[in-house]
């Protein structure tokens, strides 16, 4: 029993960081057809950003997520000011180029601060543990499960409530016929990059807590099990997103537990392929 | 006819190498309902889309003195053109309200006018949009371009698809909102046109083969059978009946 709470509590908190990257990735995708392969750098700027800012920086953890996330958002804004929307009415290029940025910001991190993991400092207060049901479970477990709540919460209240939400949810199902009302819905491309940054980076400091460490192909290696819930939630559905998300972790942890190690992670993409076969518009009923 | 508000010339599409439109010149009248007919496949629907920016365009487009050939899509609709393009458009997703509240733009948008002439929709405003009755949602579709104060509106087949009591209910409501604001309708149904349009372009593989009086053509029976491929020598009915296609 202990094991299997110790297991499902590691399973949410890892899917809860797969919803983080996931979230982001799927607006992207859903209002204007981005593979955005350079969404795991983005969770790698956030985790360096963070990281330096407790250690070098000498900011504080509390302080240092934060920055780790402004960091992010402003590098997402940048990426797509700066490379995506001039390649608009050229997709294949456009993947190129997040491919081409996914791989050379890693490296360039790791050109700066080495490929060796990075410890992650952790504030006292998230260092400890809890017990849950008799399973002792690391206090940050919580903490991600906390922040993807937050996010789900806030995404679906910014989608639902706001002109902006609107424009996005419109968006997703006829961009052309949103500019066709009069709408600039490149301003909501800029705006949903930048909130997938945020989402993103904000998993990349919450990272380094799970993990315990950073290194610089940590994003690239949650990237691809983002893109995984992406198809199986829906492209485009946030709330999709997160079902997946805890599905994928909780998999993943007890298949790894219980079958082979590495089995786990290869259990994700068979299920994803059961559930395309199934479902072949994901869980949501959307087209994956 | 009377002013010029929108004139296209020369207008030419070409969409991954194949040449959709080779010149289309058009006339938009600056009060009432200017038709833009011709046989399925001739460009109408390609022409508005062209206007609109919707497709990549070469040729001129001036609208009330402005060069609107260059403009993105939302820019020429801030010029003051609603346009309810042939599929609807309708976001299935999004409710009543959500869809109108998306089209309004700057001032006060004009729901007093909207739901006097679609009171259905201030019932439904609550429902999804993409589970309304077609009819339902061709009034979603043409209730957008009368919230804002357009100048011009284009509606592509606004009765392509609905029940003949419909097609009469969609009619009245073009006609009205057409005595205050000109209206470009892409139509096959030649009894709707001949009610309520004044002057019309035909288009014929992609280029303008006739521009004048809609009725007079319509009269016309071997002009309309030569341009438009149906005999249409009937009394000005007032139901409206659909064309062959």
């Amino acid at each position: 029993m202990n094991t299997v709470v110790l297991l499902a509590c590691t399973g949410l908190g890892l899917g809860a960081l797969y919803f983080l990257v996931a979230s982001g990735l799927s607006l992207i995708f859903g209002l204007m057809d981005v593979l955005n392969f350079a969404h795991g750098a983005l969770l790698s700027i956030g985790a360096y950003a963070a990281w330096w800012a407790a250690t070098d920086g000498g900011l504080g953890f509390w302080l240092a997520v934060p920055f780790g996330t402004a960091v992010g958002t402003a590098a997402s804004v940048l990426l797509e000011l700066a490379l995506i929307r001039p390649l608009y009415a050229r997709p294949r290029d456009q993947i190129l180029a997040t491919v081409g940025v996914g791989l050379a910001l890693p490296a360039l991190i790791m050109g700066i601060w080495g490929a060796d993991a990075r410890p992650f400092p952790q504030p006292a207060a998230l260092a400890g543990t809890v017990d849950v049901l008799g399973a002792t479970v690391p206090v940050n477990r919580f903490v991600l499960m906390a922040a993807a709540l937050v996010v789900l919460v806030l995404l679906r209240l910014f989608l639902a409530k706001t002109r902006y939400g609107l424009i996005v949810r419109a968006g997703v199902e006829d961009r052309a016929m949103v500019t066709a009302l009069g709408i600039d819905v490149r301003k909501a491309f800029t705006l949903v990059f930048a909130i997938g940054g945020a989402a993103a980076s904000l998993g990349g400091a919450l990272a380094g807590l799970y993990f315990g460490s950073i290194n610089p192909g940590q994003g690239t290696g949650l990237l691809i099990f983002a893109f995984v819930v992406v198809v199986m939630g829906g492209m485009g559905s946030v709330t999709g997103a997160a079902v997946a998300s805890v599905g994928v972790g909780l998999v993943q942890q007890f298949a790894n537990y219980y079958t082979a190690a590495g089995l786990g992670d290869l259990s994700v993409v068979v299920l994803l392929a059961v559930l395309l076969l199934v479902k072949p518009r994901g869980l949501t009923g959307r087209l994956a | 006819m009377t002013e010029t508000l929108l004139a296209v010339r020369e207008l030419k599409v070409v969409i991954d190498g194949l040449h959709i439109l080779h010149g289309v010149d058009l006339d938009v009248a600056a009060t009432g309902v200017t038709a833009l007919l011709g046989r399925n496949g001739a460009g109408k629907t390609t022409t508005v889309k062209a206007v609109m920016g919707l497709v990549p365009r070469t040729g001129s487009l001036v609208f009330d003195g402005t060069d609107i050939g260059r403009l993105p899509t939302h820019l020429v609709v801030r010029q003051g053109i609603g346009y309810a393009p042939e599929d609807r458009g309708i976001f299935g997703g999004l409710t009543v309200a959500e869809n109108l509240r998306l089209a309004e733009r700057d001032g006060t948008p004009a729901y007093d006018l909207v739901f006097e002439l679609f009171p259905e929709l201030k019932q439904r405003h609550k429902q999804a949009a993409g589970t309304l009755s077609g009819g339902q949602q061709q009034m979603v579709a043409i209730a957008r371009t009368l919230l804002n104060g357009n100048r011009l509106i284009i509606a592509d087949e606004p009765t392509k698809g609905l029940a003949p009591k419909i097609v009469t209910e969609v009619a009245d409501v073009l006609a009205r909102a057409a005595e205050t604001v000109p209206v470009l309708l892409v139509e096959q149904n030649l009894a709707l046109v001949r009610r309520v349009a004044g002057h019309c372009a035909v288009l014929a593989d992609g280029r303008t083969a006739h521009q004048g009086n809609a009725r007079e053509l319509l009269a016309d029976e071997d002009a309309a059978r030569r341009l438009l491929g149906v005999g249409s020598h009937r009394p000005t009915a007032p139901d409206p009946e659909v064309s062959p296609r």
